[in-house]
């Protein structure tokens, strides 16, 4: 998966290598997230269909369903936040630094990754259940996690743009109250999808 | 529900919103002139399709409790009938739209959340069609619905009240209600959400209807075979 982000990282250096200087910092912006949602939808949509069934059976009959899907998500959050910071230091080492405020572009990330990583997790064992999982998986989560993408992408403008902390409360706010209906729904939602 | 008093009374309800919508006296405002009467058609399908899928959600929940397969039969055609007032939703909006702000899909955070929403619901349908057991589909995209209905509410009613947007109720625009809902609007368009409801149950109704004769048919075809 690291590999998968670096190589798309650098993929996108090398398209834009011809007009280095159309890259506006919106742009920067934009396609970092984009890079991110793709690798998120990419390592996320195998956590429950490369286990074995038998695997998975043996789980069943171990421990709760809750504790599954809380150390699904805690683990899948980990794996999102590894990638995103190694994925933003290799982005901003190749394709230049243009944010002001550095602590809050993390916090940003790690509010992205632990959302990503809970809307993911339940979406990737909703499509595991399906046959044609790859294509059902971002066809579910595209649309919902378009929000949270809209509201990080808007939080990591003002932190590129170095603009007082104060002002991005509002949207640190949002993605926090959007995170924690995510992650209650995948706690209360998980035990049925399990079941089958 | 098989009573007919509910249908003849939307027949009569969306007769009166046809007649009264379009002949009825209205409030005269700049820019919105005589499409104010859009209030009707517009508004009321989505507080309709919102009071749908809200239903639908219920008997997710209330399949996912008690696992009877009727409840999910309900939430499934209950969600169709919202989807098909949403895009009906969207028709309308856009033509609204071309007059008022002069262009059928302007940049709008609502529109492009109420754009998100439908594709939300389009994929519960896709999600239905990719399963081939009953039960499975059932609990599978009962537990998606509740998921999708917890997202829905946020994008079309919160988020985008939280940026500047051309509709009424947001970015400082202030509501409908709080100036030019006089009583003469109000007079249709309540019966108007109430007539659009009871038509999209009659929808639902009627699909439910089919669709437990085919698993009853089914089950016959089954044991005559197993005869």
């Amino acid at each position: 998966m690291l590999l998968y982000v670096v190589s798309t990282v650098f993929v996108c250096y090398l398209s834009f290598n011809l007009r280095r200087n159309q890259l506006t910092p919106i742009v920067w912006n934009t396609l970092f997230w984009i890079i991110i949602l793709f690798t998120a939808v990419n390592a996320i949509a195998k956590s429950f269909s490369q286990e074995r069934y038998g695997r998975l059976l043996y789980y069943y009959n171990l421990c709760s369903p809750q504790a599954i899907i809380v150390s699904k998500i805690i683990y899948n959050s980990l794996v999102m936040l590894v990638l995103a910071v190694i994925g933003f230091g290799f982005y901003a080492f190749v394709m230049g630094n243009p944010v002001a405020d550095v602590g809050l572009y993390f916090i940003c990330i790690l509010l992205a990754a632990i959302g990503f990583a809970s809307v993911l997790t339940l979406v990737a064992g909703i499509a595991s259940k399906a046959e044609n999982n790859a294509t059902l998986m971002a066809v579910l989560s595209f649309p919902i996690i378009l929000p949270m993408l809209l509201m990080t992408i808007r939080l990591a403008k003002n932190a590129m743009d170095g603009l007082d902390r104060s002002i991005s409360t509002d949207e640190i706010i949002t993605l926090l109250a959007i995170d924690a209906i995510v992650i209650t729904l995948s706690f209360l939602l998980f035990p049925f999808l399990w079941r089958s | 529900m098989r009573k007919i008093w509910w249908k003849i009374l939307c027949i009569v309800i969306i007769f009166y919103v046809i007649v009264m919508g379009f002949m009825g006296p209205v409030p005269h405002l700049p820019i919105l002139n005589e499409t104010i009467r859009n209030t009707y058609f517009h508004v009321a399908l989505w507080l309709a399709m919102t009071t749908l899928l809200f239903a639908a959600m219920i008997f997710s929940v209330k399949y996912l409790r008690a696992g009877r397969i009727n409840d999910d039969d309900i939430a499934s055609e209950l969600t169709k009938s919202a989807i098909f007032f949403g895009i009906l939703g969207c028709v309308t909006g856009s033509a609204w739209a071309n007059f008022t702000w002069g262009d059928p899909w302007p940049n709008d955070p609502k529109l492009n959340s109420a754009a998100v929403c439908l594709l939300i619901y389009f994929a519960y349908l896709l999600l239905r069609s990719s399963f081939e057991d009953d039960q499975r589909r059932a609990r599978i995209s009962a537990v998606y619905n509740i998921f999708a209905f917890a997202v829905f509410i946020p994008i079309i009613y919160i988020l985008p009240r939280l940026t500047d947007s051309l509709h009424p109720g947001s970015g400082g625009n202030a509501t409908f209600g709080s100036f030019d809902f006089d009583s003469n609007i109000r007079r249709v368009f309540y019966p108007a959400i109430i007539g659009y409801i009871l038509l999209g149950m009659w929808l639902a109704e009627l699909r439910i209807r089919i669709k437990v004769i085919k698993r009853f048919r089914e089950e016959e075809f089954i044991e005559s075979g197993l005869k």
